[in-house]
């Protein structure tokens, strides 16, 4: 008997993740909702605001894709997943796509069957220190306790990064983010650790954010996207493009002003494309033909959501860096629109 | 009427197995099990066949992989290019090293509060009343949270030990308590041949042999006691035998003390126990304590009134009588329920990720699942520890519980 629970528990499981395998798009559609898997609260990244409505760079993410497809920005259920909790939840089901600043890796993408829809911010492992520590270089955290959230490549790369440099530290490891916080505040630990934008989004949340100090050093490559289940090529597409509009958008000069009046003054034919006015690339994805244009107007091209969430005039202060767009000198480069 | 006597040696008939008492039991018992079977292949098959359908296949190759990430509390060799099979093996040792301390804290501290809740002291009963109620009607992992942030917030960080005018300083020079945790001197032996396992293993040896060298003295006492009547003094011989050895033999080898120092980030050296793990047991234990104080109040209120009365009459004095009347027989009532608090103690310990203490929770079936993403193989291997763990608590105590209960001839 103790067997059989054994294999039942296994089995609700097994059949929860088969439930979801295919049509994406038509089970959003009937839901009228766009399940969308984010952190549990990462200001700048996604955040509920005062009023309880959720705010943030890959908050906005989930928005576009939800006006994309139901045409309407605000038609998202966002589910808070951990570092831990994340993949579960997208590979049974529970969540359409995932939008929580997820580091795009080998293994993530072939072994966990996930399928990374693309890039909405390069990062890279960084370290924060109290400024009174008198630390500047990550070399000298030799003996060290660091703070790392689990399940994370963070974990991998710091044990990685100490075992390079000959150097000793003590992990602590933490479920999540507001979990950190605390600990590292109150001097459990010496150095917290994880992505630097998500160090620079917890520094912003300090009481006095200039006691912190982001040391130089970038240990890791961490490609940041949204990822959805392997197998419903359509719906991948459709979190794909919907990415790959907004860098486009504010590549041409889209954005959520002109957009009313671009797509019929506008003589450059990508922006015709982009906008719905000509071709039918609408219909290729399996939506109408304004998809894109939706999913722009909700909170703007790239540039206006990173500026809106994590940009230099908001607490987060991040600088564009790698997120410029490649005329820019940047990473961004979007397939065009063809 | 000849039937009636002829009935035991009936042929058997088909009809019988609904229509006869003796076989109708069997057959619907039959039955339940067939469709429990068929249910369960049901389900399995389903599970294989989506599995399959997704790409994914069950398969614990993965556990010899190097598991690349490192754990802070260790207590057999590890490191990062470890595979994750060992990963789980520390996992494992420091889910029972939290079980044991915390069971045998629980056991001390539910005891002496169940006793003292029938004290006829009013406020030492009041009180004892007033910590079970609290500890029992508020989550556990609520408690281990609280416990571990007064921890944090109440003592001071490695940091504050620092310069000339440090805000704290260690406590006899040797012991040094931190939110980071309790630093302790470590005895190590200097003796180069005495290095390592081998002096530890030679004191084990030690103790055993001063534990059976009392047993014989106190035999031999005994002996001559019910020969003579009169007991010799052996209190000097029983001290001689346990630590004469002992302490010639830390002479010869040399023990000395690895005293922990500050040093860098943190205090180096000596023995370190870990803010997750103090916390973490102590939680558990005075939250299991609770539960245990009621068990044994219940005990000993299930020993009748006249029992106690009649020791007095015979002269017994009160601990006398605690000892040889009323908690033998309420030992039989204790145990059984006991066994359950320790499985819950022991399953319980599975909270400890969120105070980041690496149990088999946090190895196994936190950062090997995510990093392999092999959920249902780790959480199967989870269940089997978790099973074979609780399984062996209570083969273990109800052993204990066979040597103890009323013996019936």
């Amino acid at each position: 008997m103790k067997k059989s629970v054994l294999l039942g528990t296994l089995t609700v499981a097994g059949l929860a993740a088969g439930a979801a395998a295919a049509g994406t798009l038509d089970d959003v559609k009937a839901r009228g909702v766009l399940n969308c898997g984010v952190t549990t609260g990462l200001v700048g990244f996604a955040a509920p605001d005062a009023n309880g409505e959720w705010q943030g760079f890959d908050v906005a993410v989930c928005r576009a894709v939800a006006a994309a497809v139901l045409g309407d920005g605000n038609a998202v259920e966002f589910v808070p997943t951990t570092g831990k909790t994340r993949f579960t939840a997208l590979a049974s089901g529970e969540i359409d796509m995932l939008a929580r600043n997820t580091t795009w890796t080998f293994s993530r993408d072939v072994d966990l069957k996930f399928e990374f829809t693309g890039v909405n911010y390069y990062d890279g492992q960084g370290f924060m220190v109290p400024a009174d520590l008198g630390v500047s270089s990550a070399l000298e955290l030799d003996g060290a306790t660091v703070c790392i959230q689990t399940g994370t490549t963070t974990e991998l790369n710091l044990a990685d990064y100490f075992a390079a440099n000959g150097m000793s530290y003590e992990p602590v490891p933490i479920e999540t983010n507001a979990e950190a916080q605390p600990l590292y505040l109150e001097g459990a630990c010496d150095v917290y650790t994880t992505d630097r934008s998500g160090l620079l989004a917890t520094r912003a949340a300090f009481e006095n954010p200039g006691d912190h100090v982001v040391l130089p050093e970038i240990v890791s490559k961490e490609p940041l996207g949204p990822l959805v289940r392997h197998g419903d090529n359509d719906w991948g597409d459709i979190v794909r493009w919907t990415l790959n509009a907004l860098i486009t958008a504010e590549e041409v000069g889209v954005t959520s002003e002109n957009l009313d009046t671009i797509a019929g003054e506008t003589k450059n034919a990508e922006i015709k494309r982009l906008l719905g006015t000509e071709g039918t690339l609408g219909e290729m994805l399996g939506l109408d033909a304004e998809w894109a244009k939706r999913a722009i107007a909700v909170g703007g091209n790239y540039g206006e959501i990173f500026d809106a969430n994590i940009g230099p005039d908001t607490a987060i202060g991040a600088e564009r860096g790698y997120n410029a767009q490649w005329v820019d000198g940047g990473l961004l480069y979007s397939p065009p629109f063809r | 009427m000849a039937t009636m006597s002829d009935a035991p040696s009936e042929s058997f008939r088909l009809s019988m197995l609904l229509n006869d008492k003796r076989y109708r039991a069997y057959t619907f018992q039959f039955i339940a099990l067939l469709l429990l079977i068929g249910f369960f292949s049901y389900l399995g098959v389903n599970l294989v066949r989506n599995l399959q359908a997704a790409g994914l296949n069950i398969s614990f190759g993965f556990l010899g992989d190097p598991a690349g990430y490192d754990i802070n509390q260790r207590l057999i060799e590890y490191s990062k290019d470890s595979t994750h099979w060992r990963a789980s093996v520390v996992g494992v040792l420091n889910t029972l090293l939290v079980a044991v301390v915390g069971c045998f804290f629980a056991t001390i501290i539910g005891v002496v509060v169940g006793v003292l809740r029938l004290s006829n002291n009013w406020i030492v009963s009041r009180l004892m009343s007033v910590y079970v109620e609290i500890f029992r009607n508020v989550p556990v992992l609520i408690w281990i949270l609280i416990i571990m942030a007064i921890f944090i917030a109440v003592l001071p960080q490695p940091r504050d030990f620092r310069g000339a005018n440090a805000e704290a300083s260690m406590f006899l020079d040797l012991f040094a308590f931190t939110g980071r945790g309790f630093y302790m001197p470590k005895p190590y032996f200097a003796a180069e041949w005495a290095a390592g396992a081998t002096g530890w293993l030679i004191v084990i040896a030690l103790l055993i042999l001063g534990f059976i060298g009392s047993r014989m003295i106190a035999g031999n006492a005994t002996k001559i006691q019910e020969a003579t009547g009169n007991r010799p003094t052996t209190w000097y011989w029983t001290l001689g035998i346990w630590f004469g050895p002992l302490i010639i033999a830390f002479f010869v080898m040399g023990l000395s003390w690895d005293v922990p120092a500050l040093k860098g980030f943190n205090f180096q050296g000596g023995i370190y126990a870990r803010n997750s793990f103090i916390a973490l047991t102590f939680a558990l234990s005075i939250y299991t304590a609770a539960f245990i104080a009621e068990n044994v109040r219940a005990g000993i209120l299930s020993v009748s009134k006249g029992q106690s009365e009649a020791a007095a009459s015979l002269g017994l004095r009160p601990n006398r009588i605690m000892n040889l009347v009323i908690l033998p027989q309420a030992l039989r009532v204790i145990i059984p329920p006991l066994i359950s608090h320790f499985l819950n103690l022991t399953k319980n310990s599975s909270l400890a990720i969120a105070v980041g203490y690496m149990d088999l929770t946090g190895t196994l079936g936190g950062i090997t699942l995510n990093q392999t993403g092999r959920a249902i193989e780790s959480v199967l291997l989870l269940m089997a520890f978790y099973l074979t763990i609780s399984l062996s608590i209570s083969a273990i105590m109800n052993v204990y519980n066979k040597s103890i209960s009323l013996k019936e001839r």
